[in-house]
């Protein structure tokens, strides 16, 4: 079974990657626009988060950098498909192959390390929480975004953006135009997720290019998994549902890494092979729950 | 007051599919006036309404609203002036979102949206005083999300949002085609109501014959994409519906001549 070190492994790892599930919940359930390009803004916000660093800027500060970066790269994305009318799919595949170039350009090679140099976590070693510290923090910030999100979706310009998502026809009949929303909307999604992924780099020590790599199903897989234990309805359950299911996630995963039958173990390589299985019975489960129900 | 001059559209603009939707449409609706739009299949009065609220800009023609050229202003610009109902009752509300959550952002219709709370308590209190009339109880229900509502009660929610803040033209289209014959006699006294209460001006377009004679002060009747008819005043209220089948088939003349051979 799983360990508690492990178990504390999965909550810290489910907390920094929450902001993430955060910013997949606002593109994929808020605003109706299935968003890749999330894969190239995490390793943006962490090449940003990184560089900043190295170049002498507080840490905190680094992370509101990296959330610029990430807002600037999702509003790319939102103009290719607002402006020059590419699919959105589409641009945001374009806007992620982009990105991969950039984060090398900050970065000046394709990883950097944050060896010796402070970070975030520096304000929680004095408190002697042992192994607490990392997950209790991470989970602070979490909860502080998710509830900054809640609060934004709820002010008359975040029900305007939740009303672009719902019915494109309806909210421009009231005057708003919905590519600003669009262009504002996934700014902001990738804002959260750069800024995530300025957390993950200084949390793990280092930023990679390749890091990014299956943050959209990771995501969506956290949204999902959240959604069919908390129920859907309302932004408050769906922010908390992708909360929920990032810690989740986590879990999952470090139970399946915990899996041994006879000599056969789980490796790290075959996550992603895990978590498409895990997305899959995540979507199934609620067609399930009617079939059953029908009977 | 709405002023059409020499309108024109057509869609699918040099395809074999080319459609002449409007072909210089002359219409000037004073303040206040309620007129009703009848006209069979493909006659443009959807795509007159649609020009109206900016869905397209026309091919040649302006549109005026109270003395403002708005012929270039996309859709959400013009929201500000104008109100919509439309055919389909999902259209005209957010079904994720909750009765007052719809109805808070009807009340900003056109004005600038900032970061104050979305629905406060006062607009509660004011939600609650304008759904107690529909009877249909609504104003207990004003954190519900609206895709629980009927489209009947969808259809009358839009219609209070579209006149929540007073609009200077109130476009209808078809918005009672989609609903059983009570629900839609419900919706249309509605409307009566909401028109005369803000003296608004109003274009309705509907294919029910009854109906464009019932209500409205003026009726105008389209045919390939041009205006046939227009009768207001005394003269649209003598009329009966075979007084207006005659005239419709009068005026449609000789090709309607050779489809009434065709089909006996």
């Amino acid at each position: 079974m799983l360990s508690w070190y492990a178990f504390n492994g999965a909550l810290e790892q489910g907390f920094v990657y929450g902001l993430t599930a955060l910013g997949v919940y606002l593109t994929f359930r808020v605003l109706d626009f299935p968003d890749l390009t999330v894969d190239g803004s995490l390793p943006l916000g962490a090449a940003v988060s990184t560089v900043a660093i190295t170049a002498g800027w507080p840490p905190a500060l680094s992370i509101l950098a990296a959330a610029a970066a990430g807002f600037c790269a999702g509003a790319v994305t939102g103009l290719l498909n607002t402006r020059l009318h590419i699919l959105h799919l589409l641009a945001s595949i374009l806007t992620m192959i982009a990105l991969y170039s950039v984060n090398i350009r900050i970065m000046g090679r394709p990883n950097l390390t944050l060896l010796g140099k402070p970070t975030v976590l520096d304000a929680i070693t004095g408190l002697n929480l042992s192994y607490f510290g990392a997950p209790l923090f991470f989970g602070i910030i979490a909860l502080v975004a998710g509830a900054a999100l809640v609060w934004f979706l709820s002010t008359a310009f975040g029900q305007a953006m939740r009303a672009a998502g719902d019915n494109p026809t309806m909210i421009t009949a009231q005057g708003v135009d919905t590519r600003t929303m669009i262009v504002l909307g996934v700014g902001l999604s990738n804002a959260l997720v750069a800024a995530g992924g300025g957390l993950v780099a200084q949390n793990q020590g280092a930023a990679d290019v390749n890091m990014g790599v299956g943050t959209i199903v990771a995501g969506l897989a956290s949204v999902i998994i959240g959604e069919t234990v908390l129920g859907k309805g309302g932004v408050l359950r769906g922010v908390a549902a992708a909360l929920v299911g990032s810690v989740l996630y986590r879990l999952a995963i470090a139970l399946a890494l915990s899996f041994k039958l006879g000599s056969f173990a789980l490796t790290p390589s075959d996550l992603k092979l895990v978590t498409a299985l895990l997305v899959v019975a995540a979507l199934v489960a609620p067609q399930l729950k009617t079939r059953m129900r029908r009977r | 007051m709405l002023t059409v001059s020499g309108l024109t559209k057509a869609f699918n603009r040099g395809s074999v599919n080319e459609v002449a939707a409007l072909s210089g449409i002359d219409l000037t609706v004073e303040t206040g006036e309620f007129v009703t739009v009848i006209g069979s299949n493909g006659a443009g009065k959807s795509s007159l309404l649609a020009a109206v609220a900016g869905n397209f800009p026309p091919d040649r023609g302006t549109i005026a609203i109270d003395g403002r050229d708005v012929t270039a202003w996309p859709a959400h610009r013009r929201a500000h002036l104008v109100g919509r109902v439309f055919q389909d009752p999902l259209k005209g509300t957010c079904a994720g979102l909750t009765i007052e959550e719809n109805l808070a952002l009807a009340s900003r219709r056109g004005a600038c949206r900032g970061f104050g709370p979305g629905v406060g308590s006062a607009d509660r209190t004011r939600f609650r005083q304008l759904l107690a009339p529909l009877g249909l109880g609504l104003e207990d229900r004003l954190r519900d999300p609206v895709g629980l509502l009927s489209g009947g009660q969808r259809q009358a929610l839009t219609l209070l949002m579209a006149s929540l803040v007073p609009p200077r033209v109130l476009l209808l289209d078809e918005h009672t085609a989609a609903l059983d014959p009570k629900t839609a006699g419900q919706i249309l006294a509605l409307t009566g109501d909401v028109v005369t209460a803000g003296r608004l001006t109003t274009l309705m377009v509907t294919h029910n014959m009854n109906q464009a004679l019932r209500l409205g002060n003026r009726l105008i009747m389209m045919h390939q994409g041009r205006i046939i008819l227009d009768l207001c005043g005394e003269e649209k209220a003598k009329l009966s519906v075979e007084d207006l089948l005659a005239r419709f088939y009068a005026l449609k003349g000789e090709e309607l001549a050779s489809d009434k051979m065709l089909l006996t």
